[in-house]
């Protein structure tokens, strides 16, 4: 791994309108993200987690431009992505790349393989018809198909393959960037494995850089090498997997771990439960908008959004228990140990 | 208190389904039991018939094209499959109930909260209006929903997935059931919803006694509260015995490899374990074990005969000719799984 940086990007925000009245006139918005920035060096994996509507998918389609950010920067290779005209973004594409989660809903059911797979080297003008094919045969093989397989349609596939032809039509272009959004969350148990071994096989083999974006903090741990939890479109946490698994600092990523069912009926942890449910993005508290669920809720937490900073060196947390505004406030209850409540 | 009783038993159940395609046995001769006041983990993939099976409990399976062709299914020694519509009417939501996995499409979307709890138990003479509405309200509070009262007047798209799924949890417990069919009650919620729901699902055993048959896919959540678990794959039990047991020392190789597949969130490991190839679709393996093509120890006999369930301790059996005592290549080959 290199400390290059791939994609840098720097308070991205999408708020969706939300339109009423007989003018369809905007009456609110839904902040989907609200200034999530991030880096990803070049060859890492960077795990994105949260529960539902987090804004972590809207934040993998923003990179991509699939969803037009309402303000922010995406810097791919030094280059700024958002303000590209809209040929330019699609040249661009051939570098980044997606796999989708549903591998149902993703592959066109009336095309075979072969078309699919040729589809983004055509528009992008790579190669002979006669290369293509040869390209099409080849990556077959190496996501674990086999090369027969490309006269046939998606339907005559399982999950798990079609989910490797989602793979080899985003290695098509040789990019340098996948983003992965739920990539076997669709997927059986045995079959998620032989998936994620692949990525990471494929990552090996072409230098690939991953943002993979899950709600399983399982699968991401086990591809990761960092890891950010989003809450409410911003990001709470974000460092390295093995720090965020064995020393969280923010009171909801230490909830979010320890909400996850451990397969292993003799491991006794202290579970947090936390109450009540994930607010709406389009009426968030104010201040830390995790602070209607928060064990460690301080007078500050309610009236002033805490910044993602650096903690301790390569630790980014956004929580009032480690800024100087809670630390004033005299009420630092300082986060116990991992798990240990009351 | 935990008694030996059965409250469901199971026996020789086989389901099949009547295609254009011919007869796609779905459930293929299983046997098993529910004890009284106990969590038993059903697990499998997809199309291993878990979900069949609890349907066929409920009686609930359509037909055509489905039906139920074989085997028993006793509930407090009632024979089920026999039971005529009225009679499962009556034992549906009384003595059995049932929640899914997506409850926003099991909730009447144009009926009241309240008025759905009470249905229940109106229809099963469980007293009058004044006593159900008390009663629907206790169940709300119960299940720990906030302001119950207003609650009745809610409708369904009013609440988040996390209520819904305890509305439900209310209404499979307001006749106070003594088995509770839970069919994937937490794939469709996130994590610290799902850890509240199970949390949840876990006092109400304990505090009411009722049984829990908990179907799922997910071996995080049946290490968390099951006491048995029934491991099934293609339609047949390959495995049963108490939890512990089972993550400790997995016997058959499906289930041991299954156990080794998902990624552990307490460490890192360099490559996952995965096995090979696919789930074979219902019916489409005919001769030998189901899970042969995929096994790294499978030999001639797993490919031509279909394996009895052996006991291997008390209470833990495993379909597998490696536990055979007979079987000589399976010796060698059993060490290997174990060590």
């Amino acid at each position: 791994m290199t400390t290059e940086t791939l994609l840098k990007v720097e308070n991205l925000k999408k708020h969706f309108p939300i339109r009423g009245g007989i003018l369809g006139k905007e009456v609110g918005s839904v902040k989907a993200v609200e200034g999530v920035s991030f880096e990803v060096k070049k060859g890492e994996t960077l795990g994105i987690v949260g529960e539902s509507g987090c804004g972590k998918s809207t934040t993998g389609r923003m990179l991509l431009r699939l969803i037009e950010p309402t303000e922010g920067k995406v810097y791919f290779e030094g280059q700024d992505v958002t303000k590209l005209s809209t040929g330019d973004m699609r040249k661009l594409r051939r570098d980044m790349q997606m796999v989708f989660q549903d591998p149902f809903a993703s592959l066109n059911p009336r095309h075979t393989v072969e078309k699919i797979l040729e589809e983004p080297m055509k528009v992008h003008g790579i190669g002979t018809p006669k290369e293509r094919k040869q390209k099409v045969r080849e990556l077959l093989e190496i996501v674990g198909l086999s090369s027969y397989h490309a006269k046939r349609y998606p339907h005559q596939f399982s999950g798990g393959q079609r989910q490797r032809i989602g793979i080899a039509r985003a290695l098509m272009t040789q990019p340098k960037l996948i983003i992965a959004d739920e990539p076997v969350s669709a997927l059986d148990v045995s079959i998620q494995s032989q998936v994620l071994n692949l990525m990471q096989d494929l990552q090996k083999e072409f230098q690939l850089t991953y943002i993979v974006i899950a709600h399983d903090l399982g699968v991401v741990r086990h591809i990761s090498d960092r890891v950010g939890v989003m809450y409410l479109g911003r990001m709470a946490e974000l460092t390295d997997s093995e720090k965020l698994y064995d020393k969280p600092l923010h009171p909801y990523t230490q909830a979010l771990l320890s909400a996850v069912p451990i397969p292993d009926p003799l491991y006794e942890k202290d579970a947090v439960v936390l109450e009540g449910d994930i607010p709406s993005p389009s009426n968030p508290p104010s201040g830390c908008a995790f602070h209607t669920r928060c064990p460690f809720k301080m007078d500050v937490c309610s009236q002033k959004v805490p910044e993602l900073r650096e903690h301790e060196p390569g630790h980014y947390v956004a929580c009032h228990l480690y800024t100087e505004e809670g630390s004033a406030a005299g009420q630092n209850k300082q986060p116990l140990e991992e798990g240990k409540y009351e | 208190m935990k008694t030996q009783e059965k409250v469901l038993d199971v026996k020789g159940l086989r389901v099949s389904f009547f295609t254009d395609e011919g007869e796609v046995p779905a459930v293929d001769d299983i046997d098993f039991y529910v004890r009284e006041g106990e969590v038993l983990g059903i697990v499998g993939e997809s199309g291993c018939g878990k979900s069949v099976t609890s349907l066929s409990v409920m009686g609930l399976i359509p037909s055509p094209p489905g039906k139920i062709i074989g085997g028993e299914i006793k509930l407090n020694g009632e024979e089920l499959t026999t039971a005529s519509e009225k009679r499962m009417r009556q034992i549906r939501g009384n003595d059995v109930a049932m929640i899914f996995q997506e409850p926003m499409t099991s909730l009447n979307p144009l009926f009241t909260i309240g008025n759905q709890l009470m249905d229940a138990m109106l229809i099963h003479k469980m007293g009058n209006k004044k006593q159900a509405k008390q009663r629907s309200i206790e169940m709300l509070k119960l299940v720990g929903l906030p302001r119950a009262e207003e609650l009745m007047n809610d409708y369904p798209h009013q609440l988040s997935g996390g209520m819904r799924q305890r509305v439900m949890i209310a209404m499979a417990m307001v006749c106070n059931p003594r088995l509770l069919i839970a069919d994937e009650p937490t794939t469709a919620l996130d994590v610290t919803i799902q850890a509240q729901i199970l949390k949840l699902m876990k006092d109400l055993n304990t505090k009411m006694n009722t049984a829990i048959m908990m179907i799922t896919h997910d071996l995080g959540v049946v290490a968390e509260t099951c006491e048995r678990i029934v491991v099934m794959y293609a339609g047949k039990v390959v495995e049963t015995g108490p939890a512990v047991e089972i993550f400790k020392d997995p016997q058959h190789p499906y289930t041991r490899g299954l156990i080794q597949s998902v990624p552990d969130m307490r460490y890192k490991k360099q490559r996952l374990y995965s096995i090979p190839g696919n789930v074979p679709k219902p019916g489409s393996i005919k001769q030998g074990c189901r899970f042969a093509d995929r096994c790294e120890f499978a030999f001639d006999r797993c490919r031509q005969e279909d394996p009895p369930l052996y006991q291997t301790a008390e209470g833990h059996s495993t379909r597998c000719f490696l536990f055979d005592e007979k079987e000589e290549t399976a010796h060698d080959n059993r060490n290997t799984v174990k060590s």
